[in-house]
């Protein structure tokens, strides 16, 4: 088996968004926050996620913005690293390297210039907060040695641990126990709680907030209960009171930037808002989709977000509305349906939401919507039992689903639901068309749907524990309801998996060690096939030319492949090396071939738990004979810890790569009064300076692409500058230089320069890694002329307002 | 920010009567008219010609009732004494009638006065009827003769005296002047031929005779007499074809549907049947108010008249197909107009700020206390007297949301006396039904922890528990028959059926064990 070189492991969406709280920058127009190994920009308006930072090698565990420079931010990772990062650009400007793994930052401390970070030694159990000083060098590359650690044995939880009011002190809590370690006196206070009280509230802490004006700590505790510490600097006198609204533990706590307004949530997902000092006054927004496991507040104070267990960011305007939701794939324990792709959209289906399916195009790496299965009221509270979405189908026109839906009382027998949808064309969504109470008497191990595309009826086989496989079919009286057609059983066996053929005209069932095969138009059971050690795991037709193979897996490593013609074992191939310790494989055979066609070992840690063949858009003409299979659809597949990966090839890494360049940045400066008012100054001044420059540098090849257009046509007449002003530039953007590209590229380097320049003056701090940074960059980047100038002329539309604000 | 969803109440399949084509077509009537005669409506008769007037025969007078009418058209007053069937000739000129005091009489259906009086019965006349070639008449008397009259002469032509108790009916044919039926208290129906001086049939009913009808085709021939229904067929020299006995009171009248797919019959049992001629099936029924002696449908079944013994004669119009379409739609009352129209023809002006208003969501009250997790209240809503005793699955939709919810036991807790009878009330009208058993059962298993220990302080609950622990007993044992019938069925499939699966026994079987599992359970409890 041969390893292939050329194609590669990569990840593709669906890595956390909430696993440590999102930042919203100062003028709250992005939203950054730690993704996989990368960190993610989002505008808040749009939700759209603008660009990645990309340049860490683990996971990203934390995102702070320099209190020094609003524009850049740092991350730190689980490599040992920390980076500074200008966000609106997305270049990386430095790199910081530690001898021990980050795991989060803190609240920067406000006239200190150190970090201080959540660390773990390599072999160390305890975590600790350290200090570290930022050297002020120019290096792109900083070794930082000065660790001093400044608490030890501190909670893993960064929400345990913050600053307090003026960074006069650090408030911790782990346990039962608060810490609170004053900086000038060098010395700290600890005060602990019982562990729990007589109607058994657990006291345990679970978040610590600070008063931003007072000295005041808010604390959170495992049975819903919030504690607002005061005179706490005094080891006796300390007194605290307490709010109760939670019914379980309060997973985040913060205040607002004037201190006038608590926030809170936890697993209820109700953000709760808490007046300051008038604490019987609270405001709700319930039902926000699930637990709420982080809250931020931007430093205006207009916009909370809220970071959810399903891998949600919710931005809410001033507590009352939600204006924007940033949704990734939703990861829930497990995903017991499996992977599929509706056909209509090609989206990949799976779990999502408790009760909802998530359609989740690969294509965008973007969530397209949950479809909500249950249509019950979630009833956020630990340790319910709820309905749950364990089988869904698609038939092959992507007309009808089918799902099932369990919840399995303490006591009590097993509640299903088998439901069957069907696609409505007015509004392209899925609708309920039957519902179908205990379709089996015990749980549904397998269904699938009649692929047959020129069929007359619809069918859909339904396999059960109870021992029974029951056939569904559409009957069309007045309306088109579902109905059982017929209930088969073998030997009282329990069904496990079962497959139609590619024409309908077969259907395969396999009750532990043996595969039925069975006529679907008259219900005979036609042959049976067995591989005696082991009982059937998966079943599956071949397609196409490889329609007379049935292949199924065993419980004992073995593939088996029946031939249907001569209904004999063809191929038995025995993966003994799954049973060994490499962690993870994949393998992708022929039916027709006893050898794998591909295989990669290790592919990620943990298991490969699902996959599934997603088609692709574009068909990929790999002439190489290795990796042919990828040509028509990709192969995508789950691990245990739920991230979605996928296989690529090397010409298509460099395609995408080409492409993703190519993107550009759209996030222009809203047109306000204020911005008209000194921008066009600044513009005007600009203009008059470098005539000749700025003349070629805002022509582009076709008018209707050019930005003066789209400015005129898109921006709201009320707020359009004067139309002298105007139509010089609309008069620019329809010129055609005749020079070609040897001019062209002396005037990029020459406009190059000039922006250079233009941030110099705009921001007073040196800024030479920035260009050493920026300049090697272009050049890996490998642009086009045209694209670079693009690129170079709406960074610099950007910064002229700010430039001008401070020139005036 | 996503909205309340409400609780799902289960939409559950509608036992009892089908929907069937039928039903729909006979139910497809209006409201009945009811008008009340002088006395028990005797017999009804249509007119054979448009606009199909209808003759009624009550007391001592007959009424003509025009289609529409509510208000006879024409009576007929000049009997001395009861009247009998009156029957329109088939050009709907001419009426004959019998009477108490054996003279029958034959009206212009436009004039007043009788045109002819037949005198030579010597007991009452309950049965008349013109023959096919309109020129005599046929009766029938309590006399035990049957008579053959001449119109145009008033003359009697011939007597058959063969019967041996009172005539209550009979037909002539309307294909073959000289043929016609009566049926008699004697359990005999007799096939008469003018031709000749005697019966050239003769059927056995049974019972006394209360009504014939011939088939349009007349090879087949429906008696009624009885609590039974009967077919002859006329063509096998009267063998019997099938008899019917869905009545539990003696079968008074027959009528067929007029394009003979369907027969009617009327009883004292107060029933209207229709059956499908065909498989002589009920595919129908109607309840009316009292005993029902006469039935009549008019042609195209555009109106059903039925007369009773007290008198009211009930008329039943068929729906127009627009008002057929009008009922379709639920009658229900709806908000008045301005209430829609209230501020959406306000144009905005030009520098109006628009306010969206967003579309409030309209939650049943339980649904309203569940948002609020007010559990103990939105059982209470569930359990007021009108949903508990009408709309019971919106009750146990909401036992079964609290579970869902794991709020049931807090939700049952805590009732006073009346409260708990109201529970366990509830709890002993639906536990046994099949759809509500699964979520009762718990409920009632919560009851039972909860309420322990206030067995015996209450006279009122305690009788409550005991018969909800009789109930159970009952349906134990239920069930236990039934899973013997269910044994005896699989043996005999087992054995005629060899080799093949027979899935819908073992479902059921396993559906059974596991309704007797759970009233064992409760039981247990006890």
């Amino acid at each position: 088996m041969v390893e292939h070189g050329d194609i590669r492991v990569v990840h593709r969406g669906g890595s956390k968004i909430n696993f440590r709280e999102p930042v919203i920058t100062n003028d709250s127009s992005f939203l950054l926050c730690a993704s996989g190994e990368c960190v993610k920009v989002f505008s808040t308006s749009t939700e759209e996620c603008i660009h990645d930072l990309r340049g860490h090698t683990d996971l990203v565990t934390g995102v702070l913005l320099k209190p020094s420079n609003h524009l850049q931010v740092y991350s730190c990772s689980a490599d040992g690293t920390v980076r500074l990062w200008d966000f609106t650009d997305g270049i990386l400007i430095k790199v910081q390297l530690d001898s021990c793994i980050v795991f989060a930052f803190t609240v920067p401390h406000p006239t200190l210039s150190v970090m201080h970070l959540l660390t773990k030694g390599k072999d160390e159990k305890l975590f600790q907060l350290v200090a570290v000083h930022l050297p002020q060098s120019g290096d792109q590359l900083v070794e930082a040695r000065e660790l001093s650690a400044v608490l030890s044995d501190v909670s893993s939880n960064p929400a345990a641990i913050t600053i307090g009011r003026g960074g006069e002190y650090f408030a911790s809590a782990k346990g039962l126990q608060l810490e609170v370690y004053f900086f000038r006196k060098q010395k700290s206070y600890r005060f602990s709680l019982k562990e729990g009280n007589k109607k058994g509230g657990r006291n345990t802490f679970t978040c610590v907030a600070c008063h931003p004006k007072d000295d005041c700590i808010a604390t959170g505790h495992e049975d819903g209960k919030i504690r607002l510490w005061r005179n706490f600097n005094h080891k006796k006198e300390y007194t605290y009171t307490t709010l109760h609204w939670h019914h379980s533990a309060v997973s985040s706590l913060r205040f607002t930037p004037e201190g006038t307004n608590l926030l809170s949530g936890g697993v209820e997902s109700v953000l709760v808002q808490w007046r300051y000092n008038q604490e019987s006054q609270r405001d709700f927004l319930p039902r926000l989709g699930a637990a709420i496991t982080h809250i931020t507040i931007s430093p205006d104070g207009a916009l909370f977000c809220t970071s959810h267990s399903d891998n949600k960011i919710t931005i809410i305007q001033s507590c009352v509305k939600v204006s924007a939701v940033i949704q990734g794939l939703v990861k829930g324990e497990s995903v017991r349906t499996d992977l599929m792709v509706d056909p209509r959209s090609k989206a990949m289906v799976l779990n999502g939401k408790p009760g909802h399916l998530q359609f989740y195009s690969l294509q965008r790496d973007k969530l397209l919507y949950n479809l909500d299965i249950v249509q019950q009221e979630y009833i956020h509270e630990s340790g319910l039992q709820q309905f749950e979405v364990v089988k869904a189908a698609f038939d092959a026109s992507g007309n009808w689903l089918a799902t099932v839906e369990e919840r399995k009382q303490k006591a009590a027998e097993l509640e299903l639901n088998l439901k069957l949808w069907e696609f409505d064309e007015q509004t392209q969504s899925f609708v309920l068309n039957t519902t179908i109470s205990a379709p089996h008497e015990a749980q549904i191990t397998a269904m699938c749907f009649c692929h047959a595309a020129d069929s007359q009826t619809t069918m859909l086989v339904s396999t059960s524990k109870d021992g029974h496989f029951k056939a569904w079919q559409l009957a069309t009286p007045a309306r088109p309801s579902w109905s059982c057609d017929f209930v088969g059983a073998y030997h009282g066996l329990v069904p496990k998996c079962c497959c139609f053929s590619a024409d309908g005209s077969l259907l395969a069932v396999s009750f532990q060690e043996v595969v039925t095969v069975w006529s679907p138009s008259s219900w005979e059971l036609l042959t049976t096939l067995s591989q005696p050690p082991g009982a059937i795991r998966d079943l599956c037709f071949g397609r196409l030319s490889c329609s007379k193979y049935l292949l199924g897996t065993t419980a004992s490593n073995l593939l088996c492949c029946w031939n249907l013609l001569t209904c004999s074992c063809k191929t038995n191939c025995i993966l003994e090396h799954l049973h060994g310790h490499q962690p993870a494989a994949v393998f992708v055979f022929k039916p027709s071939e006893p050898r794998p066609l591909f295989s990669h070992k290790a592919v990620c840690s943990g298991k490969v738990t699902r996959a599934v063949f997603a088609p692709r858009e574009d068909m990929l003409e790999s002439c190489e004979e290795s990796s042919q299979w990828l040509n028509c659809s990709q192969l995508y597949f789950l691990t245990q810890y739920m991230d979605l990966m996928t296989f690529i090839t090397k010409a298509e890494e460099d395609r995408l790569m080409a492409s993703s360049k190519q993107l550009v940045i759209d996030d222009s400066v809203a047109m306000t009064p204020f911005y008209l008012l000194l921008g066009k100054h600044r513009q005007q001044q600009q203009e008059n300076q470098d005539t000749l420059s700025t003349l070629s540098a805002e022509r582009t090849p076709l008018p209707q692409g050019s930005v003066a257009i789209k400015e005129l046509l898109q921006t709201p007449a009320h707020v359009l500058p004067s139309t002298s002003f105007l139509c010089s530039m609309f008069v620019q953007s329809l010129l055609i230089s005749e020079s070609k590209h040897a001019e062209e590229e002396m005037e990029s380097e020459k406009e190059e320069e000039d922006s250079e320049g233009e941030m110099e003056s705009s921001t007073s701090r040196p800024r030479e890694a920035s260009l050493a940074g920026h300049a090697t960059e272009t050049a890996a980047l490998a642009l086009t002329k045209a694209q670079a100038r693009e690129l170079r002329r709406v960074k610099k539309l950007d910064h002229s307002w700010l430039s001008g604000l401070l020139d005036s | 920010m996503a909205s309340f969803k409400p609780t799902k109440i289960q939409v559950y399949p509608k036992l009892g009567e089908k929907v069937t084509q039928d039903t729909l077509y006979w139910k497809n009537y209006k409201a009945p008219v009811q008008i009340k005669e002088f006395g028990a409506v005797t017999n009804i008769d249509f007119s054979p010609v448009a606009p199909h007037n209808f003759a009624v025969t009550a007391f001592t007078r007959i009424h003509i009732y025009g289609p529409f009418s509510q208000e006879p058209v024409k009576s007929f007053t000049r009997f001395k004494d009861t009247a009998y069937c009156g029957r329109f000739r088939s050009d709907g000129q001419l009426l004959a009638a019998g009477c108490e005091d054996s003279v029958v009489r034959l009206f212009d259906v436009s004039g007043k006065v009788a045109l002819r009086m037949f005198k030579g019965h010597t007991k009452a006349v309950h049965v008349t009827d013109f023959t096919s070639d309109r020129y005599q008449i046929v009766t029938g008397s309590d006399d035990y003769t049957c008579r053959l009259w001449d119109i145009p002469n008033a003359t009697e032509l011939s007597t058959y005296q063969e019967h041996t108790d009172y005539i209550r009916c009979g037909v002539t044919s309307k294909l073959n002047r000289d043929l016609f039926i009566t049926g008699s208290y004697d359990h005999t129906l007799k096939v008469f031929d003018a031709r000749v001086d005697k019966s050239v049939m003769t059927m056995d009913h049974g019972q006394p005779v209360e009504s014939l009808l011939l088939y349009p085709s007349e090879g087949l021939l429906v008696s009624a007499g009885g609590r039974y229904v009967k077919v002859w067929d006329l063509l096998k020299g009267g063998q019997p074809l099938v008899s019917l006995k869905n009545h539990h009171k003696t079968v008074t009248c027959l009528s067929l549907s007029s394009n003979g797919q369907r027969l009617l019959s009327g009883s004292l049992d107060r029933h209207v049947k229709v059956y499908n001629t065909t498989n002589y099936k009920v595919v129908h029924n109607f309840d009316y108010a009292a005993s029902i002696l006469s039935l009549a449908l008019a042609p195209d079944d555009e109106s059903i008249v039925v007369g009773m013994t007290n008198g009211i004669l009930s008329m039943k119009h068929r729906k127009s197909p627009e008002e057929a379409k009008e009922t379709s739609g639920q009658p229900r009352r709806r908000p008045s107009y301005r209430v829609f129209v209230k501020g959406k023809n306000y144009v905005p002006k030009q520098d109006d700020y628009l306010v969206s208003k967003p579309v409030k969501q309209h939650l049943a009250k339980y649904d309203k206390q569940l948002k609020k997790f007010n559990v103990s209240k939105a059982l209470d809503t569930a359990l007021e007297s009108w949903t508990r005793l009408r709309k019971p699955e919106i009750t146990v939709a909401v036992v079964k949301e609290l579970d869902r919810r794991g709020t049931l036991k807090n939700a049952l807790a805590g009732r006073d006396e009346q409260g708990l009878s109201q529970l366990l009330n509830f709890l002993i009208g639906n536990l046994v039904d099949p759809r509500f058993a699964p979520v009762l059962v718990t409920a009632a298993e919560m009851i039972l922890d909860i309420y322990q220990t206030v067995i015996g302080q209450s006279p009122v609950v305690d009788r409550q528990l005991l018969r909800l622990q009789e109930l159970l007993e009952k349906e134990i044992d239920y069930q236990r028959d039934l899973l013997e019938v269910l044994g005896m069925l699989d043996t005999l499939f087992a054995s005629s059926l060899p080799k093949k699966e027979v899935p819908c026994s073992a479902i059921s079987r396993s559906n059974g064990f596991k309704r007797q599992r759970q009233t064992y359970g409760l039981a247990l409890v006890f």
